[in-house]
C-alpha cells in the first residue's frame, strides 16, 4: 500500500525524523486553518500518488493565509495524470541549500534490502543514476543486521555527503531504516533530503509504501487506507475478502491461482483481438480450495459490474473441487434469480482437475441455456470473448 | 531419480495438528510420500492418526530429525508464525524446507533468508506462498495434487500453482520427473535458476517446462543463467503480458512498477537464451510435445 505525502510525513514525525510543521486539508477553509496556525509562507501541495505534481502545478507557495486558501481551491479537485486531488498538504517553507536523496527499498533479486543514498537529491533518482552513476550510492543491507550508527556511517561515507551535514545524515539514516522495519515498510524514500539555512537537514518530502501481508501486527494501518480512490465494485469484493482487481474490459474472469487467473486475462485478450477487441473486464482469485460459497460470491461481484457482457470461469482444480465450483455457478444463479435479479448475461465455464467429471455433469445436468461449458482453456476464451463481442 | 524430492524422502510437518496441516498431511500420504511425523510444541507426545496411519508429534523440528531421520518439513503455520518456523528449521539444520504459508510479511521473509545464509545456507527453502514440489510416483511435499500426471522426463519450474498444475496436465501424456513450485512472493528461498540448475545436473530430466510471471527481473536472470549454463530444451510461458502497470495481480510479488517487470521483457529475454516461449498455456505444452515426440 502506497502512503500519500502526509502520512508518510506523519510517519516520519512519530519516528522522530526531522521534517517541517504540517497538516493535510480537504476545503480552501481548512488549508486556511492550517496556515493559520503554520504562520508566515506555506507551501500548498497536492497529494495524489503520482509523480509529477509540481509540473503539472499541484504544488504552489503561499504568502499567509488568504493565498494558502486561494491555492488550496485552486489545487483541490485538480486533475494529475488521472489522479484527482481530495487532499492538500501544507507545510513550513525552508531555505533549501542542497538537495539529497536517500531510500531503503526491497532488493528482490538479492533477497534482501537495498539503501540508494545521493547528494544530487530533488529529482528522480532515475535520471541521476543515467547520467550520473558516480554520484548515487548502492549499499546493501542485510535484513538480520540492520543499519546501526556505523552502517549508517558508511553509507553516508560512500554517498559522499558533506561533512558538515554528516552527523546528521547518521542519525537520519539509523532512524528511517528503525521506522522501516517497525512499519513492515517495503520503500522509504526521500526526495530531498535537505540543508537548510540554519544548517538542519530535513526530511522534506516521504515517500512510503507499506507490505500489506504485514497488516496482522499493524491494526493501525488500515486507516491509512485511501478509501476515495477505491473503486466500488473492488470495495464490494474486498467486503467478501475477494482478490479482485477491476479492469476495463468486458469479460469477467473468475480463476483459481493467480498465476492461472493472469494467464487467462492474456488468453481472453488475445481472443479479443478477432472478437469486437473486447477485453478482460477484471481479475478475479477464488484461490485455492475455493468452496461453492466463495464461487458465488464471486459470481455475484462479476455479474454486478455493469461493464461485464460476458463471464469466464477457468477453474483448474487441484485442492479446489471442480463438483464444488459448478454447485457454485449453480447456486449463485439461483440465488440471484431468488433476489429478483434477472441475470442475462452467458457463461463460460472451463473445468478441468480435481473431481472435473463430476462438476461437467452437474453443469449439464442444470441445462442452464446462460451456461455454456467448453473443454478447453483457449476454446473457452474463444467463446466467451465472442459472446461479449456480440453483447457490446 | 527425481531432484530435491525421491521416494526415500522422509517428510516432517511444521503446523500438523492444523487444519490445512491435516489436511494436505493425508494427501501426501495418500500420494504414497514418507510422512513420518510432525512438529507442534503444544502437542508433543501425542500421536495423530491419518486413516489408519499414526503418526508422532514432536516438540521441536530437531527432535523430529532425530527420532525419524526426516529430511523434509512441510510448513503449514500460520503468516504470524511462519518465520519462527523456518528459523527452527534452519536451526535443525533440516535440508529441504517447503513454506507453503500465504501472506508472510516480505522483512520476515528477508529475515530468515539472511538467517538461511550466514548459518551456511545448510537448508534448501522452497517458497513462501507456494504449493511445494511434486516428483510423481515418488513423493509429493506440499500440496501439488499427485494424480495429474505420472512419472516421465520433464522437469517444470514454476511461481504459479495453477499454472503448474494446467502444464502438468496438458504434458500428462509425458510425466514429470519433479515439478517445483518456487512461489508468487517478492522473496523467495528457491529460484528459478536454482531449479535450471538443478534440472540440468538430473540425469532423469530431459527437458524443462519454466514457467514465470510479471514482476521483478527474476525470469531475465534465469534467461541469462540458461544461456551461459543450460543445455537441455527449456520451454517457457509468462503470465502477465495484459495486466495493468502498478497493480498487484494476487500474488505479493506480481506487480509492474514503471517499465519493469513486464511480461513482454521476460519474453524477449528468453527468447535470446534460445528458450521458446509459448503464448498461451497450451502453446507452451505444443511446443513441448514437440520436443518431446
Amino acid at each position: 500500500m502506497d502512503l500519500f505525502e502526509y502520512q508518510g510525513r506523519d510517519l516520519f514525525e512519530r519516528h522522530g525524523l526531522p521534517v517541517l510543521g504540517g497538516g493535510v486539508a480537504e476545503t480552501p477553509q481548512e488549508a486556511r486553518a492550517i496556515a493559520e496556525r503554520l504562520g508566515g509562507k506555506v507551501v500548498v501541495k497536492a497529494q495524489v500518488k503520482v509523480g509529477g505534481r509540481g509540473k503539472a502545478g499541484g504544488v504552489k507557495l503561499a504568502d499567509g493565509a488568504d493565498e494558502a486558501e486561494a491555492r488550496a481551491t485552486d489545487i483541490l479537485g485538480m486533475d494529475i495524470k488521472g489522479h484527482t486531488v481530495h487532499k492538500v498538504m501544507l507545510a513550513e517553507t525552508a531555505d533549501i541549500k542542497e538537495e539529497y536523496y536517500f531510500s531503503y527499498l526491497l532488493d528482490r533479486a538479492n533477497r534482501t534490502f537495498l539503501c540508494i543514498a545521493s547528494v544530487a537529491g530533488g529529482m528522480e533518482i532515475e535520471t541521476v543514476a543515467e547520467t550520473d552513476p558516480d554520484r548515487v550510492a548502492k549499499v546493501a543491507i542485510d535484513a538480520s543486521k540492520g543499519v546501526d550508527e556505523a552502517k549508517a556511517r558508511e553509507i553516508v561515507t560512500l554517498a559522499k555527503f558533506p561533512a558538515d551535514v554528516a552527523d546528521q545524515v547518521v542519525d537520519i539514516a539509523v532512524k528511517l531504516w528503525q521506522a522501516f522495519v517497525a512499519e513492515d515498510a517495503l520503500l522509504v524514500e526521500v526526495n530531498p533530503l535537505a540543508k537548510v539555512g540554519d544548517g538542519r537537514v530535513l526530511a522534506l518530502d516521504a515517500k512510503v509504501t507499506l507490505d500489506e501481508n504485514a497488516g496482522f501486527r499493524h491494526p493501525d494501518h488500515e486507516a491509512l487506507e485511501d478509501k476515495s480512490a477505491v473503486d466500488p465494485i473492488e470495495q464490494a469484493a474486498k467486503a467478501k475478502n475477494l482478490n479482485y482487481v477491476k479492469l476495463d474490459g468486458e469479460v469477467g474472469i473468475i480463476g483459481n491461482g493467480a498465476g492461472l487467473v493472469m494467464s487467462t486475462l492474456d488468453v481472453v485478450a488475445y481472443a479479443g483481438e478477432k472478437h469486437g477487441n473486447v477485453k478482460p473486464a477484471n481479475f478475479l482469485d477464488i484461490g485455492g480450495g475455493a468452496s461453492a460459497q466463495v464461487m458465488a460470491n464471486g459470481l455475484e461481484i462479476v455479474l454486478g459490474d455493469p461493464a461485464v457482457k460476458s463471464v469466464f470461469v477457468n477453474v483448474f482444480g487441484g485442492i479446489t473441487a471442480c463438483d464444488a465450483v459448478a454447485n457454485g455457478i449453480i447456486q449463485a444463479l439461483e440465488l440471484l434469480a431468488q433476489r429478483g435479479e434477472t441475470v442475462t448475461k452467458p457463461l463460460v465455464v472451463r473445468l478441468d482437475g480435481n473431481n472435473a467429471e463430476a462438476g461437467r455433469a452437474i453443469l449439464d445436468g442444470a441445462n442452464n441455456p446462460l451456461v455454456t461449458r467448453v473443454d478447453t482453456m483457449d476454446g473457452a476464451a474463444e467463446k466467451a470473448a465472442e459472446l461479449a463481442a456480440a453483447g457490446k | 531419480m527425481a531432484i530435491w524430492l525421491t521416494k526415500d524422502s522422509k517428510v516432517i510437518v511444521q503446523g500438523i495438528t492444523g487444519g490445512e496441516g491435516s489436511k494436505h498431511t493425508k494427501r501426501m500420504l495418500a500420494a504414497g510420500t514418507q510422512v513420518v511425523g510432525g512438529v507442534n510444541p503444544r502437542k508433543a507426545g501425542t500421536k495423530v492418526d491419518f486413516d489408519g496411519t499414526e503418526l508422532p508429534v514432536f516438540a521441536t523440528v530437531a527432535e523430529a530429525i532425530k527420532e525419524t531421520g526426516a529430511d523434509v518439513s512441510v510448513i503449514f503455520v500460520p503468516p504470524a508464525f511462519t518465520k519462527a518456523a523456518v528459523v527452527e528449521a534452519i536451526d535443525a539444520e533440516i535440508p529441504l524446507a517447503i513454506v507453503i504459508t500465504e501472506g508472510v510479511p516480505v522483512q520476515d521473509s528477508a529475515s530468515f533468508w539472511s538467517y538461511n545464509v550466514a548459518k551456511g545456507e545448510k537448508t534448501r527453502i522452497i517458497g513462501p506462498n507456494c504449493p511445494g514440489i511434486a516428483s510423481p510416483g515418488a513423493s509429493n511435499a506440499g500440496i501439488i495434487p499427485a494424480d495429474i500426471t505420472p512419472q516421465g522426463r520433464i522437469g517444470l519450474v514454476s511461481k504459479s500453482g495453477t499454472l503448474t498444475y494446467q502444464l502438468m496436465y496438458e504434458l500428462r501424456e509425458f510425466g514429470f520427473s519433479t515439478a517445483v513450485g518456487i512461489g508468487g512472493d517478492p522473496i523467495i528461498g528457491t529460484t528459478h535458476i536454482d531449479a535450471l540448475k538443478a534440472f540440468q545436473e538430473d540425469p532423469d530430466t530431459d527437458a524443462i517446462v519454466m514457467i514465470g510471471e510479471i514482476g521483478g527481473d527474476a525470469e531475465e536472470r534465469a534467461a541469462e543463467f540458461i544461456k551461459a549454463n543450460v543445455t537441455k530444451p527449456v520451454v517457457g510461458y509468462i503470465a502477465g503480458f495484459t495486466a495493468p502497470p502498478g497493480k498487484t495481480m494476487g500474488h505479493a510479488g506480481a506487480i509492474i512498477s514503471g517499465s519493469a517487470g513486464t511480461a513482454d521483457a521476460k519474453k524477449a529475454a528468453l527468447e535470446a537464451a534460445g528458450v521458446k516461449v509459448g503464448k498461451t498455456p497450451s502453446e507452451t505444452a505444443r511446443l513441448m510435445r514437440e520436443i518431446m515426440s
